[in-house]
């Protein structure tokens, strides 16, 4: 396999917890901060309308939370990131600093967007993401360890099992996840499909 | 072994398997507009690659385009005007078919697709927007893509996915007085949950999507993506076949019937497998509404708020959570709360037999005083087409502002917003926080003809008692 971007095995780091089901992209990134040519600057505007109120003082969110100051993964509950396909989501989640998200379950678009970033995003069952947010709300310096092949999170003598889809996990450890470079390298196939599809070459 | 639809157009389509689960797909139809493509073009220019086959590829701009004065360059917004300029210099750079501000196809990107006879069944198609399950209405793959991808695509025709499961979804029984297309879809989500589709396409089928036209279907197959599922598809038809005919990019009249054969071919074998199925009987369904922040939360008009005790565990937390921001109360009906905005467009129900719909509803009736009404075509052949038929003057004469094409009110990246917590009766997909431009903002999903009746009674109505 051609290999394109680092090969990512684990990721370790202080984790913050975003507490919710179905937090849509909207939420992650209002599209006002999408009227923009790169991708640059946007790690400040994650949760904007959720971290700050109309006359733009703080609120209580998680993400202002200066115990969670430095945190590179995040962990939230089911459906996260459903909605508008904009990678301008992710991209955001990046550049704040995460590296990591672990949840109970992931819009499907937006687990391919983390996936083309290089951002891991690891499933679990709900009691264990509760304990997991319980646990980093209680003791915010915990450090996990997470662990793409085995995928396990360990947290000093504790280690649990979480999950990962087979493509995400295998693009990751082998260094795919970026498949441009995989893509471009079929040229030849990429032809023989067009010149037999019936609305096109065929 | 008979197959349905989506797999036998991902057998086509399929260059290579990547890995054990994912496979490289040809895309036959690349959509682009200004939001997501900006940064995929600069990927490209940096890496010295070219777009792979500029004629796959159909560029517009809509989200960002003022409803109010579309023409006036530059755009006070300057970062709108950035971005349209980004677009413009791409598409002329790389050679792509720009249906932009100087061409009478511009519109909302999953509306000029279908019209233009673009759109065509048995095709896989993407865009770097969610609501590409639009096109499945004519038996085509659909898929929403990010801006990674957008890059992909362009420089490769092609990407990388993993195949999904199908579930059918039959939906029979009579539809009743003022019941639309929106009302079938919503009501699915309802009950199949807003992450009920995680890996899946639905295929819409059953007597009553046969007797839908195409515009009720696209209507549909959009709103796929509000359910978790990536694509959502009906089957090909005679009613798919008379649509595309004549249309300026669908097949010539000498090869008309031999891409029909094609067409024909792709349609899911009679007895195929599917990986999970859901029925639905709408002879009851009465008009639906959004009462809360996800297309899940939507009740018909005539009930009552739901009971957060009622609500299973999953579904509490968000319950409580749209509460919080709607300020309605559990129990309450929504029948005759007022409201603020109403706003018909968008590409769920933003095309010519929407606005006949709202049209026919209003005629000879006024907004109710101090709602600001808003009417938004989805394109500018449809702004044309209400024009011929002089539907422009039954809303102005009501009260409602005739706009010109785009994503308007939608979302919140052009001039069209709500204010403070304003409620908006809205024909568009999302009625999440925010989505509409005001974090309080307040945001009721429902059909076209449901928000023509909320503009004229200045809270949610019953269109059917305006028949
Ligand atoms: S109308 Fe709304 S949902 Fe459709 S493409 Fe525009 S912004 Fe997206």
């Amino acid at each position: 396999m051609t290999s394109n971007g680092a090969r990512i095995n684990h990721i370790a780091g202080t984790a913050v917890p975003v507490i919710g089901n179905d937090i849509d992209t909207d939420r992650i990134i209002p599209a006002r901060f999408l009227r923009c040519v790169t991708f640059e600057g946007l790690g400040e505007q994650v949760f904007r309308d959720e971290r700050f109120d109309e006359q733009d003082n703080p609120v209580d969110h998680p993400l202002n939370d200066p115990r969670f100051s430095g945190a590179s993964i995040l962990i939230v509950n089911a459906n996260f990131g459903c909605g508008s396909s904009r990678e301008h989501a992710p991209q955001a989640i990046m550049r704040y600093g995460i590296r990591a998200i672990i949840g109970e379950s992931f819009a499907e678009i937006f687990a391919g967007n983390c996936l083309s970033l290089g951002i891991p995003t690891f499933t679990a069952d709900q009691a264990t993401v509760r304990d997991l947010q319980t646990r980093i709300t209680n003791h915010p310096d915990t450090v996990l360890y997470l662990d793409i092949e085995q995928l396990t999170a360990t947290m000093g003598t504790t280690t649990v099992t979480l999950a990962m889809s087979k493509t995400t996990q295998s693009a990751l450890v082998s260094g795919t996840w970026d498949s441009l470079e995989q893509l471009l390298a079929n040229e030849a196939a990429i032809d023989a499909v067009y010149d037999r599809i019936p609305y096109l070459g065929g | 072994m008979a197959r349905n639809l989506f797999n036998k157009v991902w057998d086509l389509h399929k260059v290579a398997s990547l890995s054990e689960t994912h496979d490289q797909l040809f895309i036959g139809l690349h959509l682009v507009h200004e939001v997501t493509s900006p940064q995929a073009f600069a990927a490209l220019k940096e890496r010295g690659l070219r777009v792979k086959y500029p004629q796959c590829t159909v560029a517009t701009v809509d989200h960002i385009v003022p409803t109010q004065s579309q023409m006036i360059r530059p755009y006070r917004d300057g970062l709108a005007e950035e971005m349209l300029q980004a677009l413009e210099e791409s598409t002329r750079e790389f050679g792509i078919r720009f249906f932009g501000l100087d061409s009478e196809r511009q519109g909302i990107v999953h509306i000029i697709g279908p019209e233009n006879g673009l759109t065509q069944p048995g095709m896989t198609i993407a865009c770097g927007d969610s609501h590409t399950s639009t096109h499945g209405a004519f038996g085509a793959i659909a898929f929403g893509i990010g801006t990674s991808q957008v890059r992909d695509v362009l420089a490769t025709q092609t990407m990388a996915l993993e195949r999904l499961r199908v579930r059918r979804i039959e939906v029979t029984g009579k539809r009743g007085p003022g019941v639309f297309a929106k009302d079938i879809i919503l009501k699915i989500i309802a009950e199949l949950g807003v992450k009920g589709g995680i890996g899946y396409a639905y295929e819409y089928g059953g007597e009553v999507l046969s007797a839908l036209s195409m515009e009720e279907r696209m209507t549909i197959c959009n709103m796929s993506i509000e359910g978790g599922a990536r694509a959502g598809y009906v089957n090909p038809d005679e009613t798919t076949f008379n649509y595309l005919e004549g249309k300026p990019f669908a097949p010539p009249p000498e090869r008309f019937s031999d891409m029909k054969k094609f067409w024909q071919s792709m349609a899911s074998d009679l007895d195929c497998p599917y990986d999970d199925s859901y029925h639905l009987d709408i002879s009851s369904l009465a008009p639906m509404v959004t009462w809360g922040i996800t297309p899940g939360q939507a009740i018909e008009v005539d009930k009552p708020l739901p009971r957060l005790a009622e609500m299973s565990e999953s579904d509490k937390e968000i319950g409580a959570k749209a509460y919080e921001h709607t300020g309605f109360s559990e129990g309450a009906m929504l029948l005759g709360r007022p409201i603020d905005v109403a706003f018909i467009g968008s590409c769920t129900n933003g095309r010519i037999s929407d606005l006949r719909s709202a049209a026919a509803v209003i005629q000879g009736r006024r907004v109710k005083n101090g709602v600001q009404a808003l009417v938004v075509p989805g394109s500018r052949q449809v702004k044309m087409q209400a024009e011929a038929e002089g539907l422009d003057t039954i809303f102005t004469e009501a009260g409602f502002q005739w706009r010109e094409a785009g994503c308007s009110m939608c979302l919140a990246m052009n001039p069209d917003k709500l204010q403070g917590n304003q409620i908006c009766a809205s024909s568009s997909n999302r009625n999440f926080i925010g989505r509409q431009g005001s974090a309080k903002g307040r945001t009721l999903l429902m059909s076209p003809a449901m928000v023509a009746a909320a503009a004229l009674e200045g809270a949610v109505a019953d269109v059917r008692t305006l028949l």
